[in-house]
C-alpha cells in the first residue's frame, strides 16, 4: 500500500518544497541582500559636492543630525521612478536628504537634476565608487538612514515608495527623535 | 579559411577578457588575485564570480581587491573586508553556520533519505520473493534464486 503511494508522497513533498521556495521569494526578494552594516557606524567619507565642487560632503560634518543618504545615478531607471517620492518627502522637511551620486558622469547627473528637479540638500559625487563600495552599494537606488551618532539604522534597496516611507522610515524617524 | 581558423584559435582568449589589465608585478601575484576573484561573488549578476563578470561593479571590486593586496592584506583579511560590507553573500563558498546547515548538508540528507528508501524497498522485495520461494521449494525442491527475478 505504502509502496504504491510512495511516488505520490514524493511528488507532494517536492511540490511543497518548490512552493515554499516561491513563497519565500515573495516575502523576501532573494536579489535583495541584507546589509551587514545596519547598527554599525557609517563608513567615513569626504567627497566633493556635485553642484559646487568647492564644497565637500563629509560624514564628520553631518554628525549631530539624522539624515537619509540616497544613492542614485542618472543612468538608473528606478531612480526616475523614485524621484517624485523623494521630491515630496524632501519638501515635507522631515529629514535632510543627502544624495550620493554613484558611478555617474557629472554632466549627465547635472542634466538629470535640471530635468527632474533636485530634492537633495547636498550631493556627494562618487564617480569611481570609492565611497559606495564601503557602504556595500551594489545597485541604485539604495537609501540609508543615518542617526545623529553616524550609525546606519536602516537600509532600503530599490526605489522608496510612499508606503515604505510611511511604514518604515517615518516610524524609525519618530523613534530616533524620541531618543534624542 | 586560414583566417577563420585563426579566429577560432584566438577564441579562448575572449574568456580572459573579463579581467581588466591590472599591473601585476609577477605571475604569483596574478595567480593569487585570480584565486581570490574566483571565490568572490559579483553582487550584481549574483551567479557569476568576480573573475568572470563584466559588470562595472565587479570591475570596481577587482580594483579594490587588487589595492588591498598591494596594501599587504592577507586573503582572509580581504575576504573579511568584503563580507563586512557586502555580507556573506559575497563569498561564493558560504561559511558553515546554523543557517547554512541545510545548504551544505541538504543534498547529503536527501541522498541519505533516498538510500534508506531504496534499502527498504529492496529488502521488502527480497522478503516477498523469499516467501514466494518458500512456497515453490516445497513444490519442486530445486530453488533457483536467479530465475525467480
Amino acid at each position: 500500500m505504502i509502496g504504491r503511494l510512495l511516488p505520490l508522497i514524493v511528488f507532494l513533498g517536492l511540490g511543497g518544497l518548490l512552493f515554499a521556495g516561491i513563497q519565500l521569494n515573495r516575502v523576501r526578494d532573494s536579489s535583495v541582500v541584507q546589509s551587514p552594516l545596519i547598527g554599525k557606524p557609517a563608513p567615513d567619507f569626504r567627497l566633493p559636492e556635485l553642484l559646487d565642487p568647492a564644497r565637500e560632503v563629509a560624514r564628520a560634518d553631518l554628525l549631530g543630525q539624522v539624515y537619509l543618504l540616497n544613492v542614485w545615478a542618472s543612468w538608473c531607471v528606478s531612480c526616475r521612478l523614485e524621484h517624485p517620492v523623494l521630491e515630496a518627502f524632501s519638501a515635507s522637511g522631515e529629514v535632510p536628504l543627502i544624495g550620493l551620486n554613484w558611478k555617474d558622469e557629472k554632466p549627465d547627473a547635472l542634466r538629470w537634476l535640471r530635468q527632474f528637479g533636485n530634492p537633495y540638500a547636498a550631493i556627494a559625487h562618487d564617480p569611481d565608487n570609492r565611497v559606495g563600495l564601503h557602504f556595500g552599494v551594489y545597485g541604485t537606488p539604495e537609501t540609508f538612514l543615518i542617526d545623529a551618532e553616524g550609525t546606519i539604522r536602516y537600509k532600503h534597496i530599490g526605489p522608496l515608495t510612499f508606503d515604505i516611507i510611511d511604514q518604515q522610515v517615518r516610524p524609525l524617524l519618530r523613534e530616533l527623535r524620541g531618543e534624542g | 579559411m586560414r583566417r577563420l581558423l585563426l579566429a577560432w584559435l584566438l577564441l579562448p582568449a575572449l574568456a580572459l577578457a573579463a579581467i581588466d589589465p591590472l599591473p601585476f608585478k609577477d605571475r604569483e601575484e596574478e595567480a593569487r588575485f585570480r584565486n581570490l576573484a574566483e571565490e568572490l561573488r559579483c553582487m550584481v549578476c549574483q551567479n557569476q564570480n568576480l573573475a568572470d563578470s563584466d559588470a562595472p561593479l565587479a570591475k570596481d571590486l577587482r580594483r579594490e581587491v587588487f589595492d588591498l593586496m598591494r596594501q599587504g592584506l592577507s586573503d582572509d583579511e580581504i575576504r573579511t573586508f568584503l563580507v563586512e560590507r557586502y555580507s556573506d553573500f559575497v563569498l561564493y563558498r558560504p561559511p558553515i553556520r546554523a543557517n547554512t546547515m541545510l545548504l551544505w548538508f541538504g543534498p547529503a540528507l536527501v541522498l541519505l533519505v533516498g538510500a534508506v528508501a531504496v534499502t527498504l524497498i529492496v529488502r521488502r522485495r527480497a522478503q516477498a520473493l523469499a516467501a514466494q520461494h518458500g512456497v515453490k521449494t516445497s513444490d519442486n525442491d530445486a530453488p533457483d534464486r536467479e530465475e525467480t527475478w
